[in-house]
């Protein structure tokens, strides 16, 4: 809806609400979380909250697609 | 070292011969620099369109740079590797994060970061509708009414910079001199009492249990 567009942009700004498991974990976990999603797995069942982080976490989110681009390559 | 007991046959050969010693372990540091060079350029080829103003000679620079640094950072992590990937995957991440960071320092080199309020481009400039600029408005004050009362300082500048203007967030670390995981739990923490404020003056935002705005 495009007289929603500000709305939105703000809930991107703002985020998800919850717990984040934040950059450290998320880097730990990057690689079996890829490695899950590409096998088709629960990736999100193992590693609780990453979706929420990669979403909300700009650079995260561009490591995940590299990484899984690369694997896809 | 040991390779993990979960280590598929390939992860735990490479874990055998980068803790083998002589001309076994160099052999295999050369074949781990070749692929993280190989992961390296595949994500600066990724990015190249977004930083149309570096060189492709800087480009292949970077790309080496993080290859190198990446095989510092896996052999001196090579014991935190569980087996619970490929090792070719674990060690990829590495390259990646490598290049990616590079990459946004080198565009951010020279750049003065806004960290101003008063530069915050919140909603872009355009064309809209009279609701469309009347909505705008509205969340635009309820934001900076949100920021000015219930956000510190530094999570006013963080906040500013990386969700309001889109600065990197390596970048931000730098010039700060913290980490970025440091920053992203300010970041987290600002959005946190941002959303909870907005929710009690009636603008419920995202997917918070409060529901959508009232009235």
């Amino acid at each position: 809806m495009a007289e929603h567009a500000a709305r939105e942009r703000l809930e991107k700004m703002l985020g998800s609400s919850g717990p984040d498991i934040g950059c450290e974990a998320c880097f730990e976990e990057l690689d079996r979380y890829v490695e899950l999603d590409l096998r088709r797995a629960d990736a999100e069942r193992a590693v609780p909250g990453m979706r929420r982080h990669l979403e909300d976490c700009p650079a995260c989110g561009e490591e995940y697609e590299s990484l899984r681009a690369l694997l896809e390559g | 070292m040991q390779p993990p007991p979960r280590a598929d046959a390939e992860s735990r050969a490479w874990i055998s011969d980068l803790s083998a010693s002589g001309v076994r372990r160099d052999d295999a540091i050369a074949r781990l620099h070749a692929l993280l060079l190989r992961a390296a350029r595949f994500e600066v080829g990724r990015r190249r369109f977004l930083h149309a103003e570096l060189r492709g000679d800087v480009v292949d620079d970077i790309a080496l740079e993080a290859a190198d640094d990446a095989v510092v950072a896996v052999l001196t992590r090579l014991a935190d590797f569980r087996g619970e990937s490929r090792f070719t995957t674990w060690a990829y991440k590495f390259a990646l994060l490598e290049a990616a960071v590079k990459l946004r320092r080198r565009a951010w080199e020279g750049r003065e970061i806004p960290l101003d309020p008063e530069q915050w481009e919140v909603f872009g400039s355009g064309e809209k509708s009279p609701p469309e600029r009347a909505e705008q408005a509205e969340l635009l004050d309820a934001l900076r009414s949100a920021v000015d009362t219930v956000l510190t300082p530094h999570q006013r500048t963080v906040f500013g910079a990386l969700a309001l203007n889109g600065v990197p967030i390596d970048v931000l670390a730098e010039r700060l001199g913290t980490s970025r995981g440091a920053l992203y739990k300010t970041l987290h923490d600002a959005r946190r009492k941002l959303r909870s404020h907005l929710a009690a003056v009636g603008l419920a935002i995202g997917d918070s249990d409060q529901g959508r705005r009232r009235g």
